[in-house]
């Protein structure tokens, strides 16, 4: 079988989410700055502009009622926030500026002890801890919680969080970005508007800066319609994590490599798990695998679950319950894989949207805070020296000032690493090692990227090994997705683009792919093709659909799931 | 103890939830249990109480407790509290007797305890107990004062006639103005179609097991031989099988009847958080590792299409 | 016409009892209770049909239960009051229906609206004590609401069908979610409630004596938490075609057919 996923692409046309201002001038809802999503780096960009304006009350002036405006599809700030974490908290300090203490954060204390270990089914061998990935200094987060404590600093600094609230469209007028349109409420199963129907709005502002996170549905189309990509396609992979209340506390941030993901080429499985301690008593742990994967019995959800029964883990599990669960992806990308630039007339692209996430040493949240705060400060500027922002290079200043910063530093050091685990862990591992040691002056020219959809499939019996969930050590995926606090309403239109009819192994890999259990093979044709039975109300906007020969866009605001510890 | 049970009529008949309530009530060893029935023409359905442990009843016979209004009963049930020296007043849930244990907790200043499946002498104290957070867990509660009030889950309890006769005794009126401001204009029917799905004692439901939307008659059937209503899973209403309005689980409908029947259901937690304080559930699935089973008090490993409808000619041959 | 709704917030997401005060968890994310948003529907709709008036929020709760209100003020509310005090605490319904009587006392309103309890609150049955308090008529279960001429006429929903019930004004009336569809906040909505009339009063402020609050002016408290009773044995049989037969010998045994 030579099936990949890029043979059956979804019916989505980016052109479909860019359109002019609709509303009426005087109904549209006009804001100084635009900035969508309510994660580290939109927060930041608005905690940044907020002290940027508190010095300049002239500029305040001109910005309107509403200087600073956060859209978030969330029900709230931190409902939609996923990661690890382990944060380094240079980016914040630069944020706060001496305002606020590492004390006065949520983190659940530094990293005190790290050990990474290579598994095996049976045994867990301890190796050095790679340099890239050393934690001195760091801190163990929840992004969830991180982010419902940047929302209340954003909003002390003057900036107006609006939850629930879905962009769904990019306005573009005179080839500048003037705003977003706010998605539809009240719409029943077939698009049709229910009883109490709340149509989308228009929403514009000097200057927009998109901060979704990782498959932003806007990132993607703005990418398009300027012409931003890069040489190199993004790839991403897809975490799987879950929250457990602990008997024992954990004294150690751990990381694994090996098993259950195989090391030889052909499979393509590249990743790991992390296990870190949330205080005294509570652990998170997850497991992250590149969806560059070829198997189509691979499933990140139950990998997670496999990983749970090997020893070491047990042991740090026992006596305890599982009090969370979420998924999501991470761009893996890195540098390579950037846009050409993260500006456009009016349009500023920041975190995780970018791609601005350093693989080999899993952190991506320092630079979405910093490429916010340096968002901020293009767009003050642009707005401040009576310019317009829209006038070609005057948001070139973000781009200007990324390229300055750490973010860029790292990253570009990093660039080669992931796309050397193309080759499989062994050899990858020994040519990361090279990499590191010449500071990424190895190797002289910069490895490809390939994309996510164009790697073909193989089949193995990876299914036969996965645990049957027994509700106390592993799980099932729907009470995994009711642990994410997902309560979608079911009677709203379907929000994920995609091919019904596909052979019934490309439908397999999909209903495997999806933590969520959204994708279902369905009825079978004479051909050996399938439909595809969805079920939206379940997805947690993972993103990992797009990533694989579908696409996600965002549902009705408030929709998904409501993460608090993750 | 002093203890007052309030009992319900409905047409011509004492409700059995009442009767269940004042049942156990005489099982707390109160020699001076007591029982109140308030309506226009109750006088006659005061002759059966005695069966049941009461030592007394009050009756408050008036034109004007005719209708099933709460705040009347306040005044009747406060002034009894008052006059008797009563301190305990139970009831069986119902929309009025809620109505009725909240004012009358306010009237007296009296701590009210409700949705209790159960009450016993604990250490010298009264307990109540409790299910809470969904039936996930059970919460011991009491009373700091005098009158305590309690308000039992409707069927908690059935009725045990043990024998005996009560003493009849008739109540006067005196009812506040804001009392009977406000007056019944029409009063409820029975409803004709079969219950409504949050008010049905019992409901049958279908799921993605039954095969396909035509199999839903199988339900149907089933529901109206057993006099409930019809329910679905999530799966089968975003399959356009059934209405929405029938949606039993997180984002649907949240039941606890009496009896629960899940045909072809799994049992996902998403559904499990919708009915799982359903009095009895009985399950049928052909997979026998379905969740459901982990949950449910009689569990048929089958074919719905073959249980379910030899079950439906049982339950009319039963039912006569 | 003047309308109060009371309101309340609930914790976001699956709700835990804390083991020690063995009361519902609140210091999650709070959020509007539900049913809640179904009275507030009411009262704007009560209010659009009438021309003029007011609708206010009354609530009790902790200093972010603020956050709660704004969406209920989003959606059209005109006002909040907030009744936030530490001593409040642990309050059981009769110290409860005390302290929001108190507050109501304050508004002079035509109509009080309460919404129908959600499953795990710990409040139910407010409105009965309140209006008992207040000294003011009571219909509860509405599920349909008709005002004319300073007198409403409530279609009640009651496990026999429903009643029709008219009652004067002022009046205490909890709906239930039956009533209506709540109406999504616009953008415009959220943005105006920032700027919308937000009092937060302590229970001195309104006249609650420090004996009538929380946990003091309480009558009822809470023991122990256990495991729910176990269902009893669960059977699970298998069909052989005499499965259905076994079932109805269950069903008579309960007393169910």
């Amino acid at each position: 079988m030579t099936l990949r996923p890029a043979d059956f692409s979804p019916p989505f046309d980016a052109r479909d989410y860019v359109a002019a201002p609709t509303d009426p001038e005087d109904e549209r809802i006009e804001v100084g700055v635009l900035i969508v999503g309510a994660g580290p780096a939109g927060l930041a960009c608005a905690i940044r502009l907020g002290q940027l304006l508190e010095d300049a009350p002239e500029v305040r002036e001109r910005l309107g009622e509403v200087p600073v405006a956060v859209l978030e599809k969330g029900k709230q700030a931190g409902s939609h926030l996923l990661s690890g974490a382990v944060v380094n908290p240079r980016a914040l300090r630069r944020l706060f500026r001496g305002r606020k203490r590492i004390d006065e954060m949520p983190f659940y204390g530094p990293v005190e002890h790290e050990s990474v270990y290579f598994l095996t089914r049976r045994s867990a061998v301890r190796i050095p801890t790679p340099p890239t990935m050393k934690n001195e200094g760091n801190f163990v987060a929840s992004l969830s919680q991180l982010g419902r404590w940047l929302g209340e600093q954003a909003e002390a600094a003057g900036a107006m969080i609006l939850p629930e609230t879905a962009a769904e469209k990019l306005l573009v007028a005179d080839g500048r970005v003037r705003g977003i349109r706010t998605g539809d409420k009240g719409k029943g199963r077939d698009g049709q508007p229910l009883g109490n129907f709340e149509p989308g709005a228009d929403v514009v502002g000097r200057v927009t800066v998109l901060a979704e996170g990782t498959q932003g549905h806007l990132t993607g189309v703005a990418l398009d319609r300027f012409g931003l990509s890069g040489e190199n396609p993004q790839v991403w992979a897809l975490g799987v994590k879950e929250v457990w209340q602990v008997a024992r506390p954990l004294d150690r941030v751990i990381h694994t490599m090996g098993w259950p993901l195989r090391a030889a080429a052909k499979y393509r499985e590249f990743g790991g798990s992390f296990i870190y301690p949330m205080g005294k008593d509570m652990v998170t742990l997850g497991m992250v695998v590149g969806l560059d994967y070829r198997d189509v019995e691979l499933s990140v959800h139950d990998l997670l679950q496999e990983l749970k029964t090997h020893r070491l883990v047990r042991k740090l599990l026992e006596g305890g319950e599982r009090v969370a669960w979420g998924a999501k992806t991470i761009p893996e990308g890195g540098f390579l894989a950037l846009p050409k630039r993260l500006h456009a007339p009016g349009l500023l692209i920041c975190g995780d949207g970018a791609g601005l996430v350093n693989v080999p040493a899993l952190k991506g949240i320092h630079y979405a805070i910093e490429s916010g705060s340096l968002a901020a400060e293009a767009a003050f500027g642009a707005l401040q020296r009576g310019q317009t922002p829209w006038t070609p290079g005057v948001l070139a200043a973000y781009d200007d000032a990324l390229e300055q910063s750490f973010v860029w530093k790292d990253l570009y050091e990093v660039r080669n690493m992931r796309p050397a685990f193309g080759r499989g862990f062994v050899l990858g591992g020994a040519l990361a090692g090279v990499m590191t040691a010449t500071k990424g002056r190895f190797p002289p020219r910069d490895l490809r990227l390939e994309r996510d959809v164009d790697v073909e499939l193989i089949r193995t019996d990876r299914a036969e090994s996965y645990p049957a969930p027994d509700g106390k050590l592993t799980f099932d995926k729907l009470s995994s997705v009711f642990a994410s606090g997902n309560k979608t309403r079911d009677d709203q239109p379907n929000h994920i683009v995609l091919q019904r009819e596909v052979p019934q192994e490309i439908a397999e890999l999909w209903g495997r792919m999806c933590p969520a259990q959204v994708y279902e093979a369905g009825s079978t044709h004479g051909d050996g093709t399938v439909t595809v039975e969805i079920t939206p109300s379940n997805c947690v906007q993972c993103g990992a659909i797009t990533a694989k020969g579908g696409r996600l866009t965002p549902p009705e605001g408030g929709s998904g799931p409501e993460y608090t510890l993750t | 103890m002093s203890t007052l049970v309030f009992l319900e009529h409905h047409g011509n008949e004492l409700s059995k939830a009442g009767l269940g309530v004042l049942s156990k009530a005489a099982t707390l060893g109160d020699s001076d249990l007591s029982a109140v029935i308030i309506g226009t023409g109750v006088r006659p359905l005061a002759d059966e109480v005695g069966k049941f442990g009461a030592a007394k009843v009050y009756v408050a016979d008036d034109q004007q407790l005719d209708a099933p209004l709460p705040q009347p009963r306040v005044d009747v049930l406060a002034q009894l509290v008052r006059d008797q020296g009563i301190d305990t007043v139970l009831f069986a849930n119902s929309v009025l007797a809620a109505d009725v244990a909240a004012g009358l907790a306010a009237r007296l200043d009296a701590g009210v305890n409700w949705d209790l499946t159960d009450l016993v002498q604990q250490d010298g104290k009264l307990v109540g107990k409790r299910p809470a957070l969904q039936d996930s867990v059970y919460v011991d509660v009491g009373w700091t004062s005098e009158p305590r009030i309690a308000l039992f889950r409707s069927g908690s309890f059935d009725p045990n006639a043990s024998g005996g006769t009560a003493e009849v005794e008739d109540v006067q009126l005196a009812l506040e103005d804001f009392s009977t401001a406000a007056r019944m204009v029409d009063q409820a029917h029975e409803e004709s179609e079969g219950p409504s799905i949050e008010d049905a004692q019992v409901i049958v439901a279908g799921g993605r097991g039954l095969g396909g939307p035509e199999n839903f008659t199988l339900v149907e059937e089933l529901a109206k031989a057993l006099g409930g209503a019809v329910g679905a899973t999530r799966a089968v209403v975003d399959a356009g099988w059934y209405p929405y309005s029938t949606q039993v689980g997180q984002t649907g409908k949240t039941v606890s009847p009496k009896l629960y029947i899940a045909c072809g259901i799994s049992g996902a937690i998403q559904h499990k958080v919708g009915m799982q304080s359903s009095g009895v559930i009985v399950a049928i699935n052909k997979d026998p590792n379905a969740p459901i089973f982990e949950f449910s008090d009689l569990g048929v490993v089958g074919d719905v299409h073959e249980v379910v409808p030899k079950l439906t000619e049982l339950v009319k041959q039963r039912k006569g | 016409m003047r309308i109060a709704v009371c309101v309340k917030q609930v914790p976001e997401g699956n709700s835990r009892i804390d083991p020690e005060t063995k009361r519902l968890d609140r210091s999650g994310e709070s959020a509007l209770n539900p049913f809640d948003a179904n009275a507030v529907e009411e009262a704007l709709r009560l209010e659009d049909a009438g021309g003029e008036g007011e609708v206010v929020l009354i609530s009790m709760g902790p200093a972010k239960a603020q956050d709660a209100l704004r969406k209920a003020l989003a959606m059209g509310a005109d006002r909040a009051v907030l009744v936030s005090d530490e001593t409040a605490a642990g309050a059981d319904l009769v110290a409860t229906s005390y302290a929001l009587a108190k507050a109501l006392e304050r508004e002079s309103v035509d109509l009080i609206l309460f919404g129908q309890q959600g499953g795990d609150s710990d409040g139910a049955v407010l409105w009965a004590a309140v209006a008992d308090r207040l000294r003011l008529p009571v219909v509860s279960q509405a599920a349909e609401i008709t005002h004319a001429e300073g007198k409403l006429t409530v279609k009640r929903q009651t496990e026999f069908g429903y009643d029709v019930i008219e009652t004067p004004l002022p009046a205490v009336v909890a709906v239930s979610d039956a009533i209506n569809e709540p109406r999504y906040p616009s953008l415009k909505g959220i943005m105006g409630a920032k700027s919308k009339p937000q009092e937060t009063v302590s229970l001195n402020d309104i006249g609650v004596e420090a004996e009538r609050a929380g946990e003091e002016g309480s009558r009822t408290e809470v023991y122990a938490l256990n495991d729910p009773p176990a269902r009893g044995d669960s059977r699970k049989i298998e069909d052989d075609g005499n499965a259905a037969q076994l079932v109805v010998d269950f069903l008579a045994e309960k007393r169910l057919v």
